[in-house]
């Protein structure tokens, strides 16, 4: 990935920040510059809640090259606690005890790296909640 | 006054075990785990390394302190396993953090003591006056080439904290710093693992600066062995740790709930910052508590805290230090452990 694009995603990625349109109240993640309700062009910031719970998931064990080296691993839809759904790596957990349902909590990880050389990409994985 | 107003630590589920890795190389598990006093180690997943650990610590810390990140006004990582070799781990623990952009940051190194090479700056910016919070981490995903001692022991964890001059959780009373140049340990640049001078670690390095820095702290402070209720000391082993309590005059018991090391291993630059953070975990209003971190090249760093009332509000509001310790580990082979730290040469991809 370009170091650019990486940089533009660096809110949502890093900190989760989603962008409610001022207009009608609608919430966005990642940013969007046109409110595809209304067509406002001005957003307030919101943030996603770093914990929620497991909507669906699948088992990945063909990734793509970038990702191969860490199947079998799990995509998850996760709906934080203030209703926003998005989707995550579920991580820290065998697929075989992945269950929908249960309680996760968003953490920092390393997602990907541009070859040996370029730069590290880190953003949020979705782990088990603490018990 | 100064003290810390927020902490927080963070480590790895895997671990391997001495026995694992004794096995690989034909050595002696029980001589191993008797010399060493280790059971088995952190190992980081792929995707975690000194800045995930970091921001997971920063953000507990943050928590703890109930405070606006974006007062912290500098930030200082240390670590020997920086991600990037020109490229500051520090930004990105501060962007992650929602710290940035009015915010001082530097990555440290000194072998093992780079995370309190961060606290006696950042505790020292905050007295000054200079910026309002200031935070230090310690973070290592360390290396030990294979076969080598070292590769029993090298781990990963971070341990965060906050300092400030307001709602302090335990009070910085006195700071002390003892260094020489000795060349115990080090790594070239370009070379994949560190090199040390085996037995030279042991008594003209690690005591010689470990109780140099805690003698001159007791006398600087006019304080005793016997007046601190816990005791930290940089552990890269269980041994030397509990042998220099012993020479200094500490009991054991002064010293156990810091010393991590049996079941997480040398966590460098994390190694007395998490002992530090699992102390803070349970000390009482008005426990003293003396932390003295060592690192090769060499040198020690002194700090004497003495717990608030505040502190026992806060503990609970994350995870413990010990919790994590026990919390959902999953145990590595060795080829398992030789793939997460990236030791296997791969055919490239097209």
């Amino acid at each position: 990935m370009d170091p650019q694009k990486y940089w533009r995603q660096i809110p949502a990625r890093y900190r989760l920040e989603a962008y409610k349109c001022k207009n009608c109240g609608k919430v966005f993640f990642p940013k969007r510059l046109i409110c595809d309700n209304c067509k406002s062009r001005e957003f307030v910031k919101a943030e996603h809640s770093d914990k929620g719970k497991l909507l669906t998931y699948t088992v990945i064990r063909t990734g793509p090259a970038d990702f191969q080296d860490q199947t079998p691993y799990v995509i998850g839809v996760v709906e934080s606690e203030n209703g926003a759904r998005l989707t995550a790596q579920i991580a820290d957990v065998e697929p075989e005890n992945v269950a929908i349902g249960m309680k996760l909590r968003m953490a920092f990880r390393k997602i990907n790296k541009t070859g040996d050389a370029g730069v590290i990409m880190y953003g949020y994985k979705a782990v088990p909640e603490f018990e | 006054m100064v003290g810390i107003v927020g902490y927080g630590a963070d480590l790895p589920r895997n671990r391997v075990r001495v026995e694992e890795i004794a096995e690989t190389w034909g050595t002696d598990a029980p001589a191993y785990k008797r010399g060493l006093g280790l059971e088995e180690k952190s190992v980081p997943s792929p995707d975690q390394d000194t800045v995930t650990m970091s921001v997971e610590a920063a953000r507990r810390a943050i928590r703890r302190a109930g405070i606006d990140p974006q007062e912290i006004g500098a930030l200082y990582v240390g670590s020997e396993s920086h991600p990037y070799a020109v490229k500051p781990s520090g930004t990105i623990v501060a962007e992650a953090i929602g710290a940035t952009p009015e915010c001082h940051t530097a990555d440290y190194e000194f072998a093992c003591k780079a995370g309190s090479e961060g606290m006696f700056v950042a505790s020292q910016l905050v007295a000054s006056g200079a910026v309002k919070y200031a935070m230090a981490v310690g973070a290592d995903t360390s290396q030990g080439a294979p076969a080598d001692a070292l590769e029993y022991s090298a781990a990963a964890g971070a341990a965060a904290f906050i300092f400030g001059k307001e709602n302090i959780l335990a009070e910085l009373e006195e700071t002390y710093a003892f260094m020489t140049d000795t060349p115990d340990f080090w790594r070239r640049e370009h070379m994949f693992y560190p090199k040390h001078g085996g037995r030279f670690t042991g008594e003209p390095a690690y005591f010689k600066h470990l109780c140099g820095c805690t003698e001159g702290i007791l006398k600087k402070a006019n304080a005793r062995p016997e007046d601190f209720k816990f005791v930290v000391f940089h552990q890269p082993n269980a041994k030397f740790p509990q042998r220099a309590a012993k020479m200094m005059g500490f009991s054991k018991e002064q010293i156990e709930q810091g010393l991590l090391v049996p079941k997480l291993g040398n966590t460098y630059s994390g190694s007395s910052p998490m002992g530090l953070s699992a102390v803070l975990d349970v000390a009482k209003e008005g426990d003293r508590i003396l932390m003295v971190s060592y690192g090769s090249g060499a040198g020690s760093d002194g700090f004497i805290f003495t717990a608030t009332k505040k502190l026992e509000e806060v503990q609970d509001k994350e995870v413990h230090t010990r919790f994590l310790l026990d919390y959902n580990k999953r145990y590595l082979t060795y080829g398992q452990y030789l793939n997460y730290r990236g030791k296997i040469i791969m055919n490239l991809a097209d």
